[in-house]
């Protein structure tokens, strides 16, 4: 129980927020009307891709001063969980944008800086990919990843603010600030993240527990 | 005191090989210029001062990816064992750093010179902003592509793994400055500019605080 309380506090969070979200009442905002419930299954995924690449950026430094496989392990596993919820979040926005803004792609500044910001990760798996020897391997994808971190963070939070966007929170369209002051809305937003992020460290933990098996067998 | 001397060592090392050889800077401007001449070739029907900005930009990105990659991708491995028993790791990334930006420095110039020689109705009014846009650029390219290029080489696997690496990385700077350089286009006054020149020197500052931080990991093999 001890190592399982948070798993299942995870999914019992995300099941609420799936059928709150849904059935709870939102408030009445121009332009989002019923859409605004995306905000429950959108930006989660983004928070649980931060914390995601975070964990690796923590580990590659790990990993930089104890040379160990497990902890370059841990790094490489933590993208690889942190890429799926980016995807997630990109094709929860593109879906939300179809009915807002008519179409999936409208190359908005912050549709751009989150695709960039995962292709900085893709960058990585292919770095990883071309190196074959594994201790330098580890080396330096590591520091590439610690390297790219800033420019994630200036991708995904300072220059969306500098452009014009038409994405909740900029230009006149109602933001994450005036959702906020509603109270229904707090009652499933934060369980909602909390959620997600859970679910992704417990994916994390699952991918990483299987490629220890698998390096495992390779050494044998 | 030691990094210093060091450091002004190894600087005078690359401009005095560079001088020697001329290689890298020739080339390089032999790519802008012959680039900057094809593109108003292809392009010339294109009116808009806007996409020459852009193009300009993107000119001189694909031109410092090819200069500065050079720093570490050309350097054998004798070479680099030379500089690593020589000189500390902060030094030598420094160096290459300011030798670079110096590179880029004299590149850009030529370039924007050649480019509004080129393009007659492109000129923007305010061009000693526009100049200052180059500026930032020539150090920003510089301080990342060092960085990447350094990183490239040690995975062995040259051109396309630099180019992967350092695309997703230079979009933010080159955002920045495509930016900065269109305000002087339209000619707006200075004020409206401090915004993108803090932001890149802040970047900037960022990038060579964790290659610094990074580096000597990266070297000690």
């Amino acid at each position: 129980m001890n190592k399982t309380w948070w798993k299942i506090l995870g999914s019992v969070l995300v099941i609420y927020t799936a059928i709150a979200g849904l059935l709870l009442g939102v408030p009445r905002l121009p332009i989002l009307n019923e859409s605004i419930r995306n905000l429950y299954f959108h930006v989660p995924m983004w928070f649980a891709m931060i914390v995601l690449f975070s964990i690796s950026v923590f580990y590659s430094i790990k990993s930089l001063s104890s040379k160990s496989e497990i902890d370059d392990l841990k790094a490489v596993e933590s993208v690889n969980a942190g890429i799926i919820f980016g995807l997630l979040g990109l094709v929860t926005g593109a879906i939300w944008a179809k009915y807002t803004w008519g179409q999936f792609w409208s190359f908005d500044p912050k549709q751009n800086f989150a695709a960039i910001s995962v292709l900085l990760y893709f960058a990585y798996l292919i770095l990883r990919n071309a190196i074959d020897e594994e201790q330098k391997r580890a080396k330096i994808s590591a520091i590439y990843n610690i390297f790219a971190f800033p420019m994630m963070v200036v991708l995904l939070f300072v220059l969306p603010r500098l452009k014009d966007s038409l994405h909740p929170g900029n230009g006149g369209n109602p933001g994450f600030n005036s959702y906020d002051l509603d109270s229904r809305m707090r009652m499933v937003f934060y369980p909602a993240c909390l959620g997600w992020i859970l679910i992704g460290y417990w994916v994390y933990t699952i991918r990483f527990r299987l490629r220890l098996i698998e390096n495992k067998q390779q050494h044998n | 005191m030691q990094l210093a001397k060091e450091v002004k060592y190894l600087i005078h090392k690359e401009v005095l090989l560079e001088w020697r050889s001329k290689y890298t800077i020739n080339g390089v401007l032999l790519y802008v210029v012959s680039t900057i001449f094809t593109c108003y070739l292809s392009f010339i029907s294109l009116g808009d001062k806007l996409a020459w900005n852009a193009l300009f930009w993107i000119i001189i990105l694909f031109a410092s990816i090819n200069g500065v990659s050079k720093s570490f991708l050309q350097e054998t491995k004798g070479q680099q064992l030379y500089s690593y028993v020589l000189a500390s790791p902060a030094a030598v990334l420094i160096s290459k750093t300011v030798y670079n930006i110096l590179l880029m420095l004299v590149l850009t110039t030529i370039a924007l010179g050649f480019y509004t020689m080129v393009f007659d109705s492109f000129t923007p009014p305010d061009l000693l902003l526009y100049y200052v846009a180059a500026i930032m650029g020539s150090i920003s390219f510089s301080t990342v592509f060092t960085m990447v290029s350094a990183i490239a080489s040690k995975a062995g696997n040259g051109g396309m793994l630099m180019a992967i690496l350092s695309f997703p990385i230079i979009i933010p700077v080159l955002i920045l400055l495509i930016k900065l350089a269109k305000n002087a286009v339209d000619g707006l006054p200075w004020e409206n500019s401090y915004d993108e020149i803090g932001m890149l020197l802040l970047v900037n500052v960022l990038t060579v605080a964790t290659s610094l931080l990074l580096f000597p990991y990266l070297w000690r093999d």
